[in-house]
């Protein structure tokens, strides 16, 4: 009897045991469950969402440019900020900048110039003319030219290019094929021309020209001659671009009726406020040949020579400047071409101060509203820029049914009074607070890049972008298709096609805002009136 | 026995609750993380602040410690998630949640004059949530209630 009673209490307590030992479990599958309806609901709203905007998913396939063949001969025209960075794509950058790098990244393992560097890829070139009118210059080009192991101080030093007084005898030279136009933009159309008829390959900075005359000489130049000619707007190979392109070309946007892009940057560099280097006299620097286009000749002026963009002899400010790159991505983006009408507006408000020049205040507008109407497709593009604050603004497409925010990443919007997304934002499968596409290449990556300056172009994806989720110098890539299709004998992306609508569309926007005035484009006569 | 020490049968529940709670927040952390291919604590890692800051950046600039890092985070939270819930190995689990708090503590202190890229949800000087988390397991280590309620009643408190 006694023995039966224990045995009952033992089993309860057993119960009780196994009871308060898996109480908890229940919770697991709660959470299972959660975790389940939860996914679902996010996978029924995104496939959907898919479907409907179908969009190609993951990042661009990358093809590395071809470099095979045999070498190709550089020269090099200035090497002044542009030139050196155009150099450093190109793979060669001096032993002492090097050092820097491989300094820094011995400090700090997160600065990873000197290893990006490194990962470029060899060109397969040869540097072996150089011309500067700054013997500094010319001196550090030398040096970065024959750093061909990509070495630091101390490192061994390939053959050195030679230099040239006179860039004519450098496009002259039977030991180079093609030729980088790194100069200031008054130099640029003849520069180009020269070497077209030469028969040498060129890669050129943007703005394409100075004046609207020589945008016509340097496209007849270069069709004639059938080089390889690109213009050096880096933004072609912006990963991010080609994905907006995508999304425009699948009708997301709807209706597209206004374009904004914007400048915006807040220090004297960004201004063109450059340093003046202190070695720079009448003896180390040809300030002859660098008047040479000018119709009226200027007295030696240093600041001249460092701050050319300032003044309409030597360039076009921002319309030349950056206002180009603006451009230029939408262009390839929309392909809207020569618009038919531009009206500009500025000023110097703010880099008058005695503290901003040295002997003569800039001519060129440091606020620059310029509007590209094109009545025939139904869109304005804005273009609006100030050289004295630094809100990012960044590019956006506005059309009926959304807008694309667009730099390095994309950001696709629903509009709340959308006609295609109407029914979709009722029903909540679309929240027009939340974007319905969003691109954003190699977000796996580290991006810690340095200056303010960079920043800005970062921003706007003229630094770096992503190829198979590796972080890349747009410029090198620039680069690297320019001298892919010289070898291949193809057309590079910013070809003289597209360089020719950029040159006319900002020569319209310079007229404009120097002659005050809403300037014409008569597309049948390809005449500005 | 917690009883025989005077707690009732509601402080006890209460106790359990909370580490149940918060292996919940643990377990789900780690199930997210687990589901999305493109996650990885690089960004958090990038964004960190304070006297370890140094540390932090050289672990996100080094692929391989990244890669370990990733693996053992999301595996930690999975695994101490499931610990504080079932009430099994809970010690172990507690004490790695806390270290695992404490390593998310020190990367983003909330001290004054630091402002962090990743938003926060609320306003905090000194303690912040995570410190809140951190404390909180800190009670549930110090009244082991899964020697009452869990599966550490079997490993434990055998005869």
């Amino acid at each position: 009897m006694s023995g039966k009673e224990n045995s009952t209490s033992e089993n309860k307590m057993n119960r009780r045991d196994l009871l308060k030992g898996f109480a908890t479990v229940p919770v697991i599958g709660a959470l299972a469950y959660g975790t389940w309806r939860k996914r679902r609901l996010d996978h029924i709203r995104s496939h959907k969402l898919a479907r409907e905007l179908n969009m190609s998913s993951g990042s661009i396939e990358y093809t590395p440019y071809k470099h095979d063949g045999d070498k190709i001969r550089i020269g090099l025209i200035g090497y002044g900020i542009r030139g050196e960075q155009l150099m450093q794509a190109a793979g060669f950058q001096t032993p002492e900048t090097i050092q820097e790098w491989i300094d820094a990244a011995a400090r700090d393992s997160g600065n990873t110039r000197y290893e990006n560097f490194l990962q470029q890829d060899d060109l397969n070139i040869e540097v072996t003319g150089i011309c500067d009118l700054f013997d500094v210059h010319a001196e550090k080009a030398m040096a970065a030219a024959s750093n061909t192991g990509r070495e630091g101080t101390g490192g061994t030093m390939g053959k050195r290019p030679k230099r040239y007084a006179n860039y004519r005898e450098l496009i002259a030279a039977s030991d180079i094929d093609a030729v980088i136009v790194a100069s200031p933009d008054h130099w640029h159309a003849q520069m180009v021309i020269d070497a077209a008829r030469a028969g040498k390959h060129v890669y050129s900075e943007k703005g394409f020209t100075r004046t609207l005359e020589e945008v016509y000489a340097v496209r007849d130049a270069v069709k004639e001659s059938g080089i390889v000619f690109q213009l050096g707007h880096q933004g072609r190979q912006t990963e991010s671009y080609i994905k907006a392109k995508e999304a425009v070309d699948k009708d997301l946007l709807g209706k597209i009726n206004l374009v904004e892009v914007c400048t915006n940057r807040n220090s004297p560099n960004g201004a063109w406020v450059y340093d003046i280097h202190p070695d720079a006299n009448e003896r180390t620097v040809d300030w002859t040949q660098f008047e040479e286009p000018c119709e009226e000749k200027h007295p030696w002026s240093p600041e001249r020579f460092f701050r050319w963009r300032c003044w309409w002899d030597y360039g076009t400010g921002l319309s030349g400047d950056l206002l180009t790159h603006e451009y230029d991505a939408i262009n390839q983006i929309l392909g809207m071409g020569i618009p038919e009408s531009v009206a500009s507006s500025g000023g110097v408000y703010f880099y008058k101060e005695p503290e901003h020049y040295v002997k003569e205040i800039r001519e060129v507008p440091d606020v620059w509203q310029a509007v590209l109407e094109y009545p025939h497709l139904d869109f304005t593009l804005l273009y609006s820029a100030s050289l004295a604050n630094n809100r990012d603004r960044g590019k956006v497409i506005m059309g009926h049914d959304g807008s694309m925010e667009l730099g390095n990443t994309i950001q696709v919007y629903a509009g709340r009074n959308s006609t295609r997304y109407r029914e979709k934002i009722e029903t909540g499968l679309i929240d027009p607070n939340l974007p319905i596409y969003s691109y954003i290449p190699g977000r796996r990556n580290v991006d810690a890049v340095a200056t303010a300056t960079e920043q800005y172009f970062a921003s706007r994806g003229l630094l770096y972008t992503y190829r198979g989720g590796r972080r890349v110098d747009t410029t090198h890539l620039h680069i690297a298709e320019w001298i892919e299709s010289i070898r291949e004998g193809t057309q590079p992306t910013c070809n003289i096609d597209q360089a020719f609508e950029e040159g006319i569309s900002a020569a319209m926007a310079t007229i404009a805002l120097r002659e005050n005035r809403i300037v014409f484009w008569d597309r049948e006569n390809e005449q500005v009136i | 026995m917690m009883k025989e020490q005077g707690f009732s049968g509601c402080q006890l529940w209460a106790l359990m609750v909370l580490r149940v709670a918060i292996g919940w927040h643990f377990l789900y952390e780690g199930i997210t993380k687990l589901l999305n291919p493109d996650w990885s604590s690089l960004g958090y890692l990038m964004d960190s602040g304070g006297i370890l800051r140094g540390m932090f950046h050289a672990m996100a600039g080094n692929p391989a410690v990244l890669n370990v890092l990733d693996f053992l985070n999301v595996w930690g939270l999975l695994l101490i998630g499931l610990g504080l819930i079932l009430g099994l190995f809970t010690r172990i689990a507690t004490i790695a949640g806390m270290v695992l708090l404490a390593f998310y503590y020190l990367s983003h202190p909330p001290v004054i004059g630091m402002v962090y890229a990743i938003p926060s949800e609320g306003n905090y000087l000194w303690v912040n949530k995570n410190l809140i988390e951190l404390l909180a397991l800190w009670v549930v280590l110090m009244f082991p209630t899964w020697k009452q309620i869990g599966l550490d009643r079997f490993l434990f408190n055998k005869k």
